[in-house]
């Protein structure tokens, strides 16, 4: 277990640093000159030279990545002369455009995404996990297919209709709720469950539908498992068959789904934040992106891919712990 | 013909999965659903000549300046001259821009389709194959693709390359980050072919990898790589258009599905017919593309394969 964990450790420290250089090489051999960028749109030569050596441009790329990369975790001084500003770990730089530490900026806006990501998955688990099951143990009977029609055109529903028709008719038509916007947890609980309900709804949806899909045929091939035979054989009661020898093993992979989807859409759900402007971190990325803001645009992207490939650790470790099968390998 | 050897005929793999395919409504629904949409756009240059107008006409009449820019008349303008009714402010026809707008959400969604197959199954297939050490590096490569927050990557490089064909650009982007799914599917069947008996016996009798792979691997996935292809196919569409609605894909004028839902969700209260026109499209589009993938998948691998 030792030896499988510092593998995989050090698997995830060259993945992140692969992820780190492309993204490096991305912003920075492109054309557009992050001195310009900093010092805006009439800056002179002189000034942007000026700049050029302040933010140490004009060492060698390979120099600039390393310098990077150490400034993350031992942090650095900033700029020359007067100019010196000391950036502490975990060091990301500054904003072009705000000229506020990157990791601030990240942290101020990742409770939103937080917010949204859990309090969606917990519906579309909650969703998905009833109808597959349901529809697993009624297999064939109209319940089932009505489960798995909706299940589809649940699916093929876009978001962005999704979000306006739930905007139209809950809170314009019906007046039930807020027009959403970010409310701290902290700050009040029930605001911050009102405002959040309509991009959780939305964002759940079309998850919820791929869970109950994937619920359902794991459920339907782990009862025709042996062992279930077995246990039914034993004279078990159908309920405790279904519950502690069909679901537990049925929902190990839809676990790691989970895992896998809550990794992505930390920083990931861009679309649902844009559609209810909430100012998650994708919010926060778009519009980096959309003024040429690199610090930023390259803190999160490296903040994204750390999410991603921890959960997949966790998800990795989690399945280890369930399933004996899994530590052999 | 004995009805021994009429039985024998009709026992093709192939006629079989096409029997099966036969007997669910839920695939003829959906392949007509794509059948209509491909046919609406291939067409579309002789639909809008018998509607009347272009995509890019302005009708300056159809609109009201005093409702600040509203379509004329009920349901979002639907008229005579405009069936599908026009754009707010510019006054352009929904019905032409509906049609040229399939084609680049197509274009771009079966382009990417068929270069996500070829590269995934070419690696999938050497990786599956050959084993070893190329196997350990395709197979990290893929990985590390895989840890890549793709929609922000996507996003990063669309914003950041400039001066080149957007559609062809948003091809090679979407395909770049999609590949790795099929090719994994694709290597893991090879593993499991590659030790089959007829496998071992053209190895025995000194046919080259080459040959085994075209002959004796490629035909065995073919069943597969259909119904990847078709269910990757409403992932690319909904790419496509969400990409374009964040404002890094498709630029105006080019109509695609994507931007005029962009362009409609301003309107979703004041002219709900703008905005529901696309996103039926889109939906009907996925819809049909995942009815049809999942009667494919089986009628051609009735074991179920799900990766």
């Amino acid at each position: 277990m030792t030896g499988f964990l510092i593998r995989r450790l050090f698997g995830i420290a060259v993945t992140l640093l692969v992820v780190c250089a492309v993204t490096f090489c991305i912003f920075y051999l492109l054309p557009s000159d992050p001195a310009v960028q900093f010092c805006g749109k009439d800056c002179p030569p002189d000034r942007v030279a000026q700049v050029r050596q302040q933010m140490g441009l004009n060492a060698p790329l390979i120099v600039q990545f390393g310098r990077y990369v150490l400034a993350i975790f031992a942090g650095r001084s900033m700029g020359t002369g007067n100019y010196v500003v000391q950036c502490h770990f975990p060091c990301f730089g500054y904003s072009f455009q705000s000229g506020r530490p990157v990791w601030d900026l990240m942290m101020d806006r990742l409770p939103t995404s937080a917010s949204l990501a859990i309090g969606a998955a917990v519906i579309w688990l909650l969703l998905g996990l009833a109808a597959g099951v349901l529809s697993a143990l009624r297999k064939n009977t109209w319940i089932d297919r009505t489960v798995m029609v909706g299940t589809i055109g649940m699916a093929a529903l876009p978001v962005y209709f999704t979000a306006m028709i739930l905007l139209y008719v809950v809170v314009a038509v019906l007046g039930l709720m807020p027009y959403p916007r970010y409310v701290a947890f902290t700050d009040d609980p029930v605001g911050w469950f009102q405002n959040l309900l309509l991009p959780w709804v939305t964002l759940a949806l079309t998850f919820a539908a791929i869970y109950a899909r994937m619920t359902r045929s794991s459920v339907i091939e782990t009862l025709a498992e042996p062992y279930v035979r077995t246990a039914r054989a034993k004279g078990l009661p159908e309920r405790r068959v279904v519950g502690r020898h069909g679901l537990r093993p049925a929902l190990t992979p839809i676990a790691t789904m989970l895992g896998m989807d809550l990794g992505g859409l930390l920083a990931g759900a861009l679309i649902t934040e844009s559609l209810f402007g909430l100012p998650g971190v994708g919010k926060l990325f778009a519009d980096s992106l959309a003024k040429s803001d690199q610090p930023v645009v390259m803190g999160i992207t490296l903040l994204a891919s750390f999410f991603i490939i921890m959960s997949n650790l966790v998800v990795d470790l989690v399945y280890a712990w369930i399933d004996p099968r899994a530590r052999v390998s | 013909m004995t009805p021994v050897a009429e039985a024998q005929r009709a026992a093709s793999p192939w006629r079989l999965a096409w029997e099966r395919l036969r007997r669910r409504r839920a695939a003829l629904v959906g392949a007509g659903i794509i059948a209509f949409f491909v046919l609406a756009a291939i067409f579309a240059p002789v639909l809008t000549a018998i509607s009347g107008t272009g995509p890019d006409t302005t009708d300056k009449r159809a609109i009201d300046p005093y409702l600040g820019g509203l379509p004329r008349g009920s349901a979002g303008g639907m008229s005579p001259q405009h069936w599908l009714g026009v754009e707010p402010m510019l006054g352009r026809d929904i019905f032409a821009r509906l049609l040229y707008g399939a084609r680049i959400s197509l274009t771009v969604a079966f382009s990417a389709a068929v270069m996500i197959t070829v590269i995934g199954v070419l690696l999938g297939i050497t990786s599956g194959y050959f084993g070893g050490r190329i196997d350990t590096v395709i197979s990290r490569f893929m990985d590390v693709m895989m840890s890549f927050p793709s929609l922000i990557f996507m996003m990063a490089l669309l914003s950041v390359v400039k001066n080149v064909d957007r559609v062809m650009l948003l091809i090679v982007v979407m395909s770049l980050f999609t590949w790795p799914y099929i090719a994994r599917v694709i290597r893991g069947q090879t593993m499991s072919l590659k030790h089959r008996e007829y496998v071992e016996a053209a190895r025995a009798s000194g046919t080259s990898s080459a040959r085994i792979l075209l002959t004796e691997i490629l035909p065995n996935l073919t069943g597969t790589i259909i119904v990847y292809l078709t269910l990757a196919i409403p992932g690319l569409i909904g790419a496509e258009a969400g990409l374009t609605y964040l404002g890094v894909g498709v630029r105006p004028p080019t109509p695609s599905w994507g931007q005029m839902i962009a362009d409609s969700s301003l309107y979703y209260k004041v002219d709900p017919m703008f905005f529901v026109l696309p996103c039926s499209c889109l939906f009907l589009m996925v819809l049909a593309f995942t009815l049809l993938g999942d009667a494919l998948r089986d009628a051609l691998d009735p074991k179920g394969s799900r990766g």
